[in-house]
C-alpha cells in the first residue's frame, strides 16, 4: 500500500503542474489583455503600456508563470480588481455553499438509486425492472438545467411549496438553510440517480450469477440477506467508482444549478466573474477547481485501492 | 477451443438479438431526428417569419394563425427561433464531435498501434485535459475568446478528444493482435496502409457509435452555455438560449421554456436511443464484430 500511494503520489506531481501551465495558457495567450480590460473605456496605448509594466505583462511569458507559480505556492492567488477580495477569500466564503450543495445531491441520488437498483437487480426482466431501466436512459438525456426549470416551475411556481431562488447559511438557520438546498440539490440528484442504478444494477446481476449466491441460496439463508449481504457488499467498489467518476459532472452541475437558484457558491463566482471579466478572479478559481478536482481523483483511486487488494498489488 | 465455441455461439444469438434492439423506439427516434434535420436544414426556405424581427405589440402572443407557437418576450416569433435554434444546434452538435472524431480518433489509433513513448506522451496530455471539468474549461475558454458559434464549436471539439482517442486506443489496441494485421505485417504492408486499410474500417465502427453519444453530450452541453448567456451570442436563436430567456416568464408563459425544452430534450433522447442501439450492435466485447 505505501508503495502503491507514493507511486500514485509522483504522478499526482506532473499532472498538478501540468494543470497551472494549461491554466496559466488559457488565461495569457487568448486574447483580451487584462491591461485592456482593467482600464476599460480609460485605455490610451501609454495608460496600457504603463500598467502591462507595473503588473510584468511585458516580460517573458515563462517568467511570468513561473512568478505566478511562486506566488501561488505561497498562497496567494492574486486579488479581484473589481471587489479587491483576494481569490482566497473569496473562494473559501464560497466552499462550503457547494460542498453541502455537492453532498445533498449525492445523497439523495444514493438514495434514489440504490433501493432501484436493488429492486431492479432482484426481478431483472421484469416489467419494473425494465419500466425503470427505460426511465433511467430518459433520465439521462434530460440536462441539469432542463430539470432545473421544471423543479422551480412545479415547486416554486404552481405549488409554492419551495423558493425558487435565495441562499441562508446553514449556521444561522439549518431548517431556512435546507428549504434553500432542496430543489438545488434536487434538480443535481435527478442528473445522478439514472448513472447510480444503472451500474449497481448490472454489477450485481452479475453478482448474483456468482457460485457463491449459490452456495448461500442452497444453505437456505433467507433471500433478503443474499441480497443486501452477499450481492450488495462486493458492489460497494462499483459505488466508489461512479461516485468518482460523477464528481466532474456534479461540479459542471452545480455552476448551473447554482446560476439559476442564486446560490452564493463557487459555480456562480465563476460565471460572475466571467461576465464581469474579472480575469483573475476567474483563473485563480479554474485552477483551484481543477487542482481539487485531480486531488479528489486521486483520492477516490486511493480508497478504490484500499478496498480492492487486486489493484494494489499490479493490476492498476 | 473453448473461445472459438463461445464465438459461433454469440454469432447465433446475433440476429435475433439485432431484431428486438431495433424496436418501436428506435424508429421514433430515427424519425425525429429526420424531423429536425430537415427543418434545420429548409430553415430558410420555409415560410417562416424572421427569427430575429421584433414586434414590441405583440409580445408573449399566445399561439394564432400567424403565429403558430405565439412570440417570445421581445415579440419575436417562437416556432422559427425553435426552427433556426435547431439549427445551431446540430451545427454545434455535429462538428465539434467531428473535430474530436479525427483528432482524438487519429490519437487513439497511432497510440494504440505504435504503443511506446508515444503512447504514454498522447495518454498523459489527455490525462491533463480530463483533470479539468469539462464544463468549467468551456466556460473559462469563451470567456477568454469571446462568444461566437466557431469558438464554440471548437471549444466543445477539443474537449471531446480525450474521450474519442480512449475509444480509438481501445480499439486499435484489441485489433492489431488479430490475425489479419500479423498477416498484412507479414505480407510486408506499411504501417499507413495496415492503419488505413487494415484497422480503420474496424475501429471507425465503434467510433462512429461514440460519435452519436457525443453529439448528445455536445448539443447539451452548449444548451447549458447559451442557458447561462454564455454560449451563442445574442440574438441568434439557441434552444438553451430560448429556455434561458424563456426562465424569466415561468410564471406568465410557462411555454416559452418548455417548448425549446421539450425539442432539446426529444433531440437528445434520440441521439442517445440511437448511438446506444449501435453501440450495442458494434460493440466488440459482445462478438458483434
Amino acid at each position: 500500500m505505501a508503495f502503491f500511494l507514493a507511486w500514485r503520489l509522483l504522478y499526482l506531481v506532473p499532472v498538478l503542474i501540468a494543470v497551472s501551465v494549461l491554466t496559466f495558457l488559457i488565461a495569457s495567450l487568448l486574447p483580451g489583455d487584462l491591461a485592456y480590460v482593467i482600464l476599460g473605456d480609460q485605455a490610451t496605448p501609454e495608460n496600457v503600456a504603463a500598467l502591462r509594466h507595473d503588473m510584468g505583462l511585458d516580460q517573458p511569458i515563462w517568467w511570468r508563470y513561473l512568478s505566478w507559480l511562486g506566488h501561488i505556492l505561497q498562497g496567494d492567488f492574486g486579488r479581484s480588481f473589481r471587489t479587491g477580495q483576494t481569490v482566497l477569500q473569496a473562494v473559501t466564503e464560497r466552499v462550503p455553499v457547494s460542498f453541502e450543495l455537492m453532498i445533498l445531491a449525492e445523497l439523495i441520488g444514493l438514495a434514489i438509486g440504490v433501493p432501484l437498483a436493488i429492486a431492479c437487480a432482484a426481478k431483472s426482466g421484469s416489467a419494473f425492472d425494465r419500466f425503470m431501466t427505460g426511465s433511467a436512459f430518459a433520465m439521462l438525456s434530460l440536462p441539469t438545467f432542463l430539470s432545473a426549470i421544471l423543479l422551480i416551475f412545479l415547486f416554486a411556481v404552481e405549488l409554492r411549496w419551495l423558493p425558487a431562488t435565495g441562499y441562508v447559511p446553514f449556521t444561522e438557520d439549518p431548517l431556512a438553510n435546507l428549504r434553500f438546498m432542496v430543489l438545488p440539490a434536487l434538480t443535481l440528484a435527478l442528473a445522478e440517480w439514472p448513472g447510480i442504478m444503472r451500474v449497481l444494477r448490472s454489477d450485481m446481476i452479475a453478482a448474483l450469477q456468482e457460485d457463491y449466491i449459490a452456495l448461500a441460496k442452497a444453505k437456505g439463508l433467507k433471500p433478503s440477506r443474499i441480497l443486501f449481504v452477499h450481492a450488495l457488499k462486493p458492489s460497494s467498489l462499483t459505488l466508489v467508482t461512479i461516485t468518482g467518476i460523477n464528481i466532474g459532472r456534479l461540479i459542471g452541475g452545480t455552476v448551473i444549478v447554482e446560476s439559476v437558484f442564486a446560490l452564493p457558491g463557487i459555480g456562480r463566482l465563476l460565471v460572475g466573474a466571467i461576465y464581469t471579466r474579472d480575469l483573475i478572479i476567474l483563473q485563480g478559481v479554474v485552477l483551484l477547481v481543477a487542482a481539487g478536482f485531480v486531488i479528489v481523483n486521486f483520492i477516490v483511486d486511493l480508497l478504490y485501492a484500499a478496498l480492492d487488494p487486486r489493484i494494489r498489488h499490479g493490476h492498476a | 477451443m473453448a473461445t472459438l465455441e463461445l464465438s459461433l455461439d454469440e454469432q447465433a444469438a446475433e440476429p435475433a438479438r439485432r431484431k428486438r434492439r431495433l424496436g418501436l423506439l428506435f424508429w421514433f427516434a430515427m424519425g425525429w431526428m429526420v424531423l429536425v434535420f430537415a427543418v434545420a436544414i429548409l430553415a430558410d426556405v420555409l415560410p417562416l417569419p424572421s427569427p430575429t424581427d421584433m414586434d414590441m405589440l405583440e409580445k408573449r402572443a399566445p399561439f394564432s394563425a400567424e403565429h403558430w407557437l405565439g412570440t417570445d418576450g421581445f415579440g419575436r416569433d417562437e416556432l422559427s427561433r425553435l426552427v433556426h435554434g435547431a439549427r445551431i444546434s446540430l451545427i454545434v452538435g455535429l462538428f465539434a464531435p467531428v473535430i474530436g472524431l479525427t483528432i482524438g480518433g487519429a490519437l487513439g489509433m497511432l497510440a494504440g498501434y505504435f504503443r511506446g513513448r508515444f503512447e504514454s506522451i498522447v495518454v498523459g496530455s489527455m490525462d491533463v485535459l480530463l483533470a479539468f471539468p469539462p464544463l468549467i474549461l468551456a466556460l473559462a475558454v469563451t470567456a477568454y475568446l469571446g462568444q461566437s458559434i466557431f469558438h464554440l464549436t471548437c471549444i466543445l471539439g477539443v474537449l471531446g478528444i480525450p474521450a474519442f482517442m480512449r475509444v480509438a486506443r481501445a480499439a486499435t489496441l484489441t485489433l492489431a493482435r488479430r490475425e489479419f494485421v500479423i498477416a498484412a505485417q507479414a505480407l510486408g504492408a506499411t504501417h499507413a496502409r495496415i492503419l488505413l486499410r487494415e484497422l480503420l474500417p474496424n475501429v471507425l465502427l465503434p467510433l462512429l457509435a461514440f460519435f452519436l453519444l457525443a453529439v448528445a453530450v455536445t448539443i447539451v452541453v452548449e444548451g447549458a452555455l447559451s442557458f447561462l448567456g454564455l454560449g451563442v451570442p445574442p440574438p441568434i436563436s439557441s434552444w438553451g438560449s430560448m429556455i434561458g430567456e424563456g426562465r424569466e416568464s415561468l410564471d406568465v408563459a410557462p411555454r416559452l421554456a418548455f417548448i425549446p425544452a421539450i425539442a432539446m430534450f426529444l433531440t437528445v433522447l434520440s441521439f442517445n436511443l440511437i448511438g446506444d442501439t449501435l453501440r450495442a450492435l458494434t460493440d466488440p466485447r459482445q462478438g458483434a464484430l
